[in-house]
């Protein structure tokens, strides 16, 4: 957690995008240790894969295309927005305070549910007479894939809907602009490149 | 990074554990962590490295545009079709418990099919996305036609 708020304060400092993506890929790394710390290795497991690996590589694809070196504009209105920036702060915090303690048995989020889940999902040899309901000793799976399918289903729409977007913003632009020869919004060198390129 | 001669051999010698990997991510995710999710950004991670490596359009030899768009809309439908399975064999959608002789069974072919059709749409999204973004080139550079 210190390395954390130390990478996220070196990302805040820093105007070398370079060295930001890098410490961004830092950043979800030390986060899926603290989930495995807690126990939750299927989302430290998500974490390091999405986070710290493809989302990076992606920043590196973006910055490819665009500049390494962040543009710095004149800080305007600072103490306002000191003030705001404390002011939710402080009403995040206040709002924690009614919350359970972590691992606490008592919270009202292990109650409702979850108790089915667990014991229900998979019974164990010896201790039950059944395989359970999904016969999966996984429960993360088991209510990922199974008592939670739709969500699941939500989420591999959204994962869809990402990729066709991005085809549909950016994978036909090239052939589009082959037909006018470059000459959108280029200055006439480039374009004139351009074109070559494309005809050959 | 065509003529770095360690990163080609190394990665070559990574990706197919990086691949195999993956495949033990997907089809273990019900025994340990892991599932389709997971393992289709790992199995995507192997070709993106191939692709940092030897260049996009080395990837798009082998696996070529129409092919990921194809897997991207097969995941997503394997997905919805066992839902639509289970519909027919008498059961709610998305109600694992028809698709065997037992309901445990039934559970078991559904989620590993649903499993499977999360990891394949998310590494095919993940390498199209890939492939997108670094297909393109700045526009300063000539050649901005590639072989898609």
């Amino acid at each position: 957690m210190v390395f954390m708020a130390i990478t996220a304060i070196a990302i805040a400092r820093l105007h070398d995008l370079f060295a930001v993506v890098m410490l961004t890929g830092m950043f979800s790394l030390l986060g899926a240790a603290a989930y495995v710390v807690m126990d939750a290795v299927d989302v430290a497991f998500t974490e390091a894969a999405v986070g710290a690996g493809i989302s990076t590589v992606l920043m590196l694809g973006t910055l490819a295309l665009t500049t390494r070196v962040e543009k710095i504009s004149p800080p305007k209105n600072v103490l306002g927005g000191l003030v705001m920036v404390t002011i939710t702060g402080a009403i995040l915090i206040y709002g924690t305070l009614d919350m359970p303690l972590y691992g606490d048995p008592m919270a009202p989020i292990h109650h409702h549910v979850a108790d089915h889940y667990l014991s229900k999902s998979y019974l164990l040899p010896g201790t039950g007479t059944g395989v359970g309901e999904t016969g999966l000793p996984n429960v993360v799976t088991s209510v990922l894939a199974s008592y939670r399918g739709f969500d699941t289903l939500g989420e591999v729409y959204v994962i869809f809907t990402a990729a066709a977007g991005v085809l549909a913003i950016l994978g036909r632009a090239r052939f589009a602009r082959r037909p006018q020869d470059g000459t959108e919004t280029e200055t006439a060198g480039s374009g004139d490149a351009d074109a070559k390129g494309g005809a050959g | 990074m065509r003529q770095k001669i360690i990163l080609r051999v190394i990665s070559k010698f990574l990706i197919p554990y990086i691949l195999l990997f993956a495949l033990y991510v997907q089809w273990h995710g019900d025994f340990g962590p892991g599932g389709g999710f997971q393992a289709g950004v790992i199995f995507a991670a192997g070709f993106i490295l191939y692709a940092i490596i030897f260049g996009v359009a080395t990837v798009r030899d082998v696996v070529p545009a129409a092919v990921t768009r194809f897997l991207l809309v097969v995941g997503v439908l394997l997905y919805s079709g066992v839902g639509v399975a289970s519909m027919l064999l008498g059961g709610n959608y998305l109600n694992y418990n028809v698709l065997a002789a037992t309901p445990a069974g039934g559970q078991h072919v559904g989620i590993l099919l649903v499993e499977a059709g999360v990891g394949i749409t998310v590494a095919a999204s993940m390498i199209t996305i890939f492939c997108t973004f670094a297909g393109r080139r700045p526009e300063e550079q000539p050649d901005g036609v590639e072989e898609a």
